[in-house]
């Protein structure tokens, strides 16, 4: 899209038809490929239980979205709803706090001279290696001799990690936060902190907005973490809530179609994140990649 | 999805293993070996995935104020909540009280995770209570010991579209042979007799208990692994010759894929457990009152043997530290008839006590089968399940193998047979790997 739109406009590049519609082709069927399961998602969700299986998968028999959904939300006292918040606290506020953390760590790095500090940084970037997956278990053995399994602080604690973030800051504070302006910030008596927050963060804006996203789609989708240290269905995420009735259906047929509209629920947050942010992580990305 | 999954936890399991080489873990050392009452009032949880559990709880707490169960739920057993189990025994934080299901309570054992309930005096009392199978599947066959309360069973019975068999003349098979005969017919007439279970292996574990197939076996000393015995060899080759000849479909099972081949009526029989009832109701529901149920085939005319699929039981873990109080309300929940009842209306859990499968709740005619009272044939199918069929302590991965085998069968590469041998293959090198002593 941003590739071709100013070749249009401004007719500074002229590509041959052949590779333009080539161009289009390949994205027409990227599209069509990853907006596919949404569309069954969409209108699976939309059917009854009976016509699920009996009509064609994509597309609508009868329109009884609005009724599943009252059904989904109904479902043991609003269990759903509670997972859903779970999410959005676990989500969003890891990703906001982490965000603030890597941040942090990342200008510090940048902007501060001290002894072991590419040490530092290079353990930070080895983090990056290390799969989540196989930090879940050390970590429910840690939180068990502390007695804090199957507690909201259990799954929130180890998502504010983000090397990946701390990375991502640290090239973008060198790039974009010119050491000058810092100085004359120390000189107009600007403390350290303050000039953190209202000077280095206003232009690390597009950094940290990338970050967060990034943030926010690995806690969202971390499943193994609370799969392994949650118990009390009231703590579960939405991701984990939905699966745990997915192993259910087996016994209890009608939690597929709880399910399919649950799993079409739970994405729309970050459908929404997405399309709110997209344009400062396009710009984050460029940024970052051309200096 | 499921796949990455299964991908993942195995790969933590792995991990786990790696870290047990230099296991530390201190043994509850006081609490082991015996099973005295409490003094005062406790609290005791309970981990399960039983849908609805909690309105039976809530049937126990109000009467019982001194002995307050808590109860968590979360993923079914494979799919997240035994390894959360061993995870726990690790760190030493498991519940009170587990669902396990029969087949995952060798490796439990193993590990050296369960208390031995038998200790406590209500429960040696109340062993009379259960059909002899179910208290075997928890005693492994050791008269002295139970490693969990029986929960529920799946007796097998023969689900069968009686329109399409009448209409057809087909008669309703009583052996195994009249099955395969009634195959070809129902091809002619346009139907598939049944879908062969490619994926989940515990259809055919069924039909091998039935024919009297033993997978495993423990002497004490060591397990012996036969997967390829004369009798499941008889089996194998039974489905396979059907599978060779196109008489049986072969979608996967649980997926809306195989509902409609129900409810499409495409599928004529279903050989399975009585919780069946309810997934054919539930996923084929155009066909009401057209199903009936009649016994399981039999491999020699007039016997009278059935199978069994699925089926748990309650654990007491060994680091519980009110073993006298789980195990009554283990007990309670599992023998009283307005536990069973409930678990039963919620839950579709068919009893494994002798008393339970002849409740009221079960004499009622069901709507869907047209007005048979079906649950009088699980009852009898339920007293005639061979009682010595033993679990093996890996059966995730004998069931992973035995799948990819299955699998690669109803596609035409391999048999049945094929792919038993490499599970047995299989499964003796994943006990070795896991220092569990196996005969070769």
């Amino acid at each position: 899209m941003s590739v071709l739109a100013p070749e249009n406009t401004k007719g500074k590049v002229r590509e041959s038809l052949f590779s333009r519609t080539g161009a289009m082709l390949i994205m027409a069927v990227g599209t069509v490929y990853f907006l596919t399961p949404i569309w069954w998602l969409f209108v699976g969700a939309s059917k009854s239980s009976e016509e699920f299986t009996s009509t064609n998968p994509l597309w609508f028999a009868d329109f009884d979205l609005f009724t599943n959904i009252g059904d989904l939300f109904a479902y043991r006292d609003g269990v759903f709803l509670r997972w859903m918040l779970n999410s959005v606290l676990y989500t969003g506020g890891a990703a906001l706090l982490g965000t603030l953390i890597a941040a942090m760590c990342g200008y510090a790095l940048a902007k501060y001279q001290f002894r072991g500090r590419e040490l530092l940084f290079n353990v930070v970037l080895s983090g990056v290696l290390v799969p989540a997956t196989a930090l879940a278990l050390p970590l429910f053995l840690i939180f068990s001799k502390v007695e804090m399994t199957n507690t909201f602080w259990s799954v929130f604690l180890p998502s504010l990690v983000n090397p990946f973030g701390v990375y991502l800051a640290r090239i973008y504070a060198t790039a974009s936060v010119p050491d000058d302006l810092l100085e004359a910030a120390r000189i107009d008596g600007s403390g350290e902190i303050r000039t953190f927050f209202k000077v280095s963060t206003r232009l690390m804006t597009p950094a940290l907005v990338t970050i967060f996203l990034f943030h926010f789609v690995a806690v969202w989708n971390n499943f193994l973490l609370p799969l392994i240290m949650l118990s009390d269905e009231r703590l579960f995420p939405v991701t984990l809530g939905l699966y745990s009735w997915n192993t259910q259906v087996n016994q209890i047929p009608e939690l597929r179609g709880l399910v399919i509209i649950g799993a079409l629920l739970s994405i729309t947050p970050l459908v929404i994140a997405f399309l709110f942010l997209q344009r400062f992580w396009r710009n984050g990305l460029g940024a970052g990649a051309v200096k | 999805m499921r796949k990455r999954l299964s991908a993942l936890l195995i790969s933590v399991l792995a991990l786990s293993a790696c870290g047990s080489g230099g296991d530390d873990s201190p043994e509850g050392t006081a609490a082991a070996a015996s099973c005295a009452p409490s003094s005062g009032p406790v609290t005791i949880t309970y981990t399960t995935w039983i849908p609805g559990i909690e309105k039976v709880v809530k049937l126990w707490n109000d009467k019982n104020p001194n002995i307050q169960v808590k109860v968590q739920t979360g993923p079914n057993g494979n799919g997240g909540t035994y390894q959360n189990f061993f995870n726990q025994l690790k760190a030493g934080n498991t519940p009170d009280l587990g669902h396990i299901e029969y087949d995952a309570l060798p490796s439990f054992r193993v590990q050296d995770g369960l208390l031995d309930v038998a200790q406590c005096d209500i429960v040696a009392k109340a062993k009379d209570q259960f059909i002899p199978w179910t208290w075997n599947q928890v005693s492994f066959g050791d008269a002295k010991s139970a490693w969990g309360i029986p929960q529920d069973s799946g007796p097998m019975a023969l689900f069968y579209r009686a329109d399409l068999f009448e209409k057809n003349g087909i008669a309703i098979p009583k052996t195994w042979d009249e099955y395969a005969a009634a195959a070809e017919k129902v091809k002619a007439a346009g139907g598939y007799i049944t879908n062969f279970s490619q994926s989940d292996i515990n259809q055919f574990a069924g039909f091998t208990w039935q024919a009297g197939g033993r997978w495993f076996a423990n002497d004490g000393q060591q397990w012996t692994v036969n997967l390829t015995d004369d009798k499941t060899k008889k089996v194998a080759g039974y489905w396979q010759n059907l599978i060779s000849k196109k008489l049986v479909s072969t979608v996967p099972p649980w997926t809306t894929e195989w509902d409609n081949a129900y409810n499409s009526s495409s599928a004529w029989t279903w050989v399975s457990a009585v919780w069946g009832a309810n997934s054919i109701m539930s996923g084929a529901p155009k066909t009401a009152g057209k199903w009936r149920v009649a016994p399981m085939p039999q491999w020699t005319a007039g016997d009278d043997v059935a199978g069994n699929w699925g089926g748990s039981a309650t654990a007491v873990f060994k680091s519980s530290k009110h073993p006298y109080e789980a195990a009554q309300f283990a007990l309670w929940l599992n023998t009283s008839e307005e536990a069973l009842a409930l678990l039963n209306k919620e839950a579709q859990l068919y009893p494994a006590t002798t008393a339970g499968t002849k409740y009221s709740y079960l004499a009622n005619p069901v709507e869907f089968y047209g007005d048979q009272k079906i649950y009088e044939v699980f009852a009898d199918a339920a007293t005639q399940v061979t009682p010595d069929f033993t679990w093996g302590p890996t059966m995730t991965s004998t069931y992973a193998s035995a799948s990819d085998g299955f699998k690669a069968a109803v596609s035409g590469q391999g048999t049945l047979d094929e792919a038993l041998a490499a599970t047995q293959k299989q499964t003796v090198e994943t006990l070795k790997s896991q220092a569990i002593p196996v005969k070769e």
